[in-house]
């Protein structure tokens, strides 16, 4: 049988490598985005096998939803990234000071 | 038995996959990566009786996000030479933080906490159970207003990347311009001819 804590590492592992992402591939915006993607999944990997394990559909409603935000979320950074090409010409994140921040 | 060597399987291609999506030189092998870990992660989610949730992953990461990131990673013509510098010298502080992490967190998930003598794993739903069925019941019901509110949401994402996408000063571009239609005059728009009066010849009594 597999328990749940195997899953839960499944999770945290991907989680992991989502952060490292964010960590290596500082320059590349888009990169950057599949790494939250990476995260964003890890999370659900935990919700669906605790809503498994604990016999309760409610982690799975819980799941439908971060999907649907999610998706969202991918579709405005990705066109925010176009209007961002377009008017710099990069997508470098070393580059984008025009905040001066 | 079976379910063991297939949840390794999956679990092995899952974090292979991952583990190229932040790692490799090009971002449409990239992405393609992270289709590859969406569509394993399904796989590992049926294992969870979420069938659902596993063709949704499926029809929406996959059909629908992933391609819209391999349009906008194909549209963009980026440097890649540029975009990789940094790479080896944030290569150890990345692995650095993950295995921290990785540790950390599998302190508080481990088998200690959440292994089969603390959480038995339930018995599988028999042919007749319906995934979609029960979801339903719940989703309709108890979660109708967050519902509603995430298809608010997604009609907003639609018109904000519209917006977006169209931007400021392009051509075909259709709107309003509000000052030019309160500025209207009747003279601009109506024009009186004065023609003389005729009559045709078949209309005579």
């Amino acid at each position: 049988m597999i328990a749940l804590s195997d899953f839960l590492i499944l999770g945290a592992i991907m989680f992991c490598l989502g952060v490292a992402g964010i960590y290596i591939n500082r320059k590349n915006l888009i990169i950057l985005m599949m790494s939250l993607e990476l995260m964003l999944l890890a999370v659900n990997i935990n919700f669906v096998a605790f809503s498994h394990y604990l016999g309760d559909v409610a982690g799975q409603i819980f799941v439908f939803f971060i999907l649907t935000v999610a998706a969202a979320e991918a579709a405005i950074g990705l066109a925010i990234l176009v209007v961002l090409f377009r008017n710099r010409q990069t997508i470098n994140v070393g580059e984008l000071d025009s905040l001066k921040g | 038995m079976v379910e063991q060597l297939v949840f390794y399987a999956l679990s092995g291609i899952l974090v292979f996959a991952g583990s190229m999506v932040v790692t490799v030189r090009n971002p449409i092998h990239a992405a393609l990566f992270l289709v590859l870990s969406f569509f394993t992660t399904a796989g590992i989610w049926l294992l969870l009786d979420a069938e659902f949730l596993a063709m949704t992953l499926v029809l929406v990461y996959v059909g629908a996000v992933m391609v819209l990131f391999l349009f906008v990673i194909m549209m963009l013509d980026v440097n890649l030479v540029v975009l990789r510098e940094g790479f080896s010298r944030y290569l150890p502080v990345g692995i650095l933080i993950a295995v921290l992490l990785g540790l950390e967190l599998s302190m508080v998930v481990g088998a200690s906490q959440f292994g089969l003598d603390i959480v038995p794993a339930p018995a599988h739903h028999g042919a007749g159970y319906s995934n979609i069925e029960e979801l339903g019941s719940v989703l309709y019901t108890v979660y109708v207003y967050p519902f509603e509110i995430a298809s608010v949401l997604l009609l907003v994402a639609i018109v904000a990347a519209i917006a977006l996408s169209l931007g400021e000063h392009r051509k075909n571009r259709k709107g309003q311009r509000p000052e030019e239609q309160v500025a209207v005059n009747r003279k601009d728009r109506v024009r009186l001819v004065q023609m003389a009066a005729e009559r045709p010849d078949s209309d005579t009594p």
